[in-house]
């Protein structure tokens, strides 16, 4: 089980969060503008990287509010977190 | 290749076993290939195998980063099943479920094929509508699938607890008897052997880094650990770790990667005559030829390349173990790992072209790619052969996501497969 740093709790066990999948995927502003390979694009494509990964979680028995967290996704390990609407921080590494 | 049967077996029991070779060879890579699979698991050397076998292709290479059957192939809980609720995948997971009935005397090799019976439980009301949505859908294919009331269940498995006062209350099930296991191992060594004897380079400890592609966009080979190969044609048979080979190619996929639990207890004697499933709590269980228990958890909730999963996954999963089957209570757990499964947002497979000429991928198995692994083996071959999908196949287009053709079995089953 992973310890989550809820940037407003603290670190709490990670039966306490839902991760919402991968962070910085706007809905396109004007839907009817697209065409269909770029909606499927916004709807189903994913990173899914083996490295540094930007996600979403929500503490949903704590806090009950969103962060973004950078994770490495080869150790697990949290790198940062950062609040919702902030861009991704220009990290690379994390062990 | 020296085929396996009586004769051979006596001759080398009275020569003390000293004539048996290597049952596939560890080739240098040649500069360039025809065909590049990159990917030596089942479903790889599967492909590879039909390519040369019903294709007639023979300059073919597997490229594999570790040991063949070190991924997924041997992290699985080999249940083979075909009950699935829509036609597509009905008909993908029967065409895989006919060859593996006949898998041991085609690769004269055995893989331990055993049809003991798949049952998979109904919990609460839903489960019993769903299920036998599922029976009926089964028999307009087909496919055998029968329901079993309460008693019927404990009468196919004795073991099971139907007392109904318990956390998870057996309702029924749904049993498809055609269903089973086989030896995991033996189908990758099996379809490697037989590979290698139709010529093709199983190439392992060789990663690939980079995919070249010509001015006109078509692929002309690859980077490796191994040095440059070169290729006609690549066939990407990458598991979890497709989205990140597809990357190579600028090509970005439906998919995300998350760990998958399963673990096994100390061996016992013959304990457990079939394989049961539970959905609704996410159990699989059954007893393998060696006598451990084999029981398969669910996914952790994020993406993940660690091959390990949280310990809360694996509780639940025991917790309900237990409760179905109070005799566990005292088994001890010998080992647990996690594999990495590629996901699809539908929860079907995709097999076929991809926007890259010359480039074919077959991935999105989720959970449950070992059932189907002759049948996607098989329909690959095809697609990399004749640069144009078998019938089969045909709906599980990467371009279904646009269309919107989706074959949603997450919905049908509510759960992950």
């Amino acid at each position: 089980m992973l310890l989550v740093p809820c940037p407003y709790c603290g670190p709490r066990p990670e039966v306490e969060f839902r991760c919402g999948g991968e962070a910085h995927i706007a809905r396109p502003a004007d839907p009817d503008a697209l065409d269909d390979a770029a909606w499927a694009e916004y709807l189903f494509a994913r990173t899914s990287p083996k490295g540094v990964h930007a996600e979403r979680w929500l503490h949903a028995h704590g806090c009950g509010r969103w962060f973004n967290a950078l994770r490495n996704t080869v150790s697990d390990a949290f790198i940062t977190t950062y609040e919702m609407g902030e861009p991704r921080p220009d990290i690379t590494g994390g062990r | 290749m020296r085929r396996f049967s009586l004769p051979t077996l006596l001759s080398e029991a009275l020569n003390a076993h000293q004539g048996w070779s290597r049952q596939w060879r560890n080739p240098t890579p040649k500069p360039a290939y025809d065909v590049l699979i990159i990917g030596g698991g089942s479903h790889g050397l599967g492909a590879a195998y039909y390519l040369a076998k019903e294709h007639g292709l023979r300059n073919i290479a597997v490229l594999e980063k570790g040991w063949i059957g070190g991924g997924n192939s041997g992290r699985n809980t080999t249940i083979i099943r075909s009950n699935y609720l829509y036609d597509e995948s009905a008909a993908l997971y029967e065409h895989a479920v006919k060859l593996w009935e006949g898998l041991s005397q085609e690769l004269n090799y055995n893989v331990m094929f055993s049809q003991r019976g798949v049952l998979m439980l109904a919990h609460n009301q839903h489960d019993v509508q769903s299920f036998k949505r599922h029976v009926y859908s089964n028999r307009l294919n087909g496919i055998d699938n029968e329901w079993l009331t309460r008693e019927q269940t404990k009468e196919f498995c004795p073991q099971l607890n139907i007392s109904p006062d318990i956390r998870y209350p057996v309702l029924g099930g749904a049993l498809q008897r055609r269903g089973g296991t086989a030896r995991h191992d033996a189908v990758v060594w099996g379809y490697a052997r037989g590979a290698d004897a139709l010529g093709v380079d199983i190439i392992q400890n060789c990663e690939v880094t980079a995919i070249h592609r010509g001015p006109d966009g078509a692929v002309t080979g690859v980077e490796t650990t191994r040095g440059p190969i070169g290729a006609k044609k690549i066939g990407v048979s990458a598991a979890g770790h497709t989205s990140m080979v597809m990357a190579m190619a600028g090509v970005r996929m439906p998919l995300e990667s998350f760990p998958l639990q399963a673990l096994v207890s100390e061996p016992v004697k013959p304990c457990f005559p079939c394989v049961l499933m539970s959905n609704a709590v996410h159990a699989y269980i059954s007893q393998s030829d060696k006598g451990e228990l084999v029981i398969g958890a669910g996914t952790d909730q994020y993406v993940s390349y660690s091959q390990q999963g949280g310990l809360h996954i694996t509780t639940h999963t025991l917790d309900a173990i237990c409760e179905l089957f109070p005799q566990f209570t005292r088994m001890k757990m010998l080992r647990n790992w996690g594999g990495i499964v590629d996901v699809t947002p539908d929860r079907s497979p995709i097999i076929g072209k991809t926007p890259v000429k010359g480039l074919y991928v077959n991935c999105g198995w989720g959970t449950g790619g070992f059932k189907a692994t002759p049948g996607s083996a098989h329909v690959f071959a095809h697609t990399i052969a004749r640069d144009e999908p078998h019938p089969v196949n045909a709906p599980f287009t990467l371009d279904r996501f646009r269309t919107g053709r989706l074959i949603d079995e997450a919905a049908a089953a509510a759960v992950a497969h």
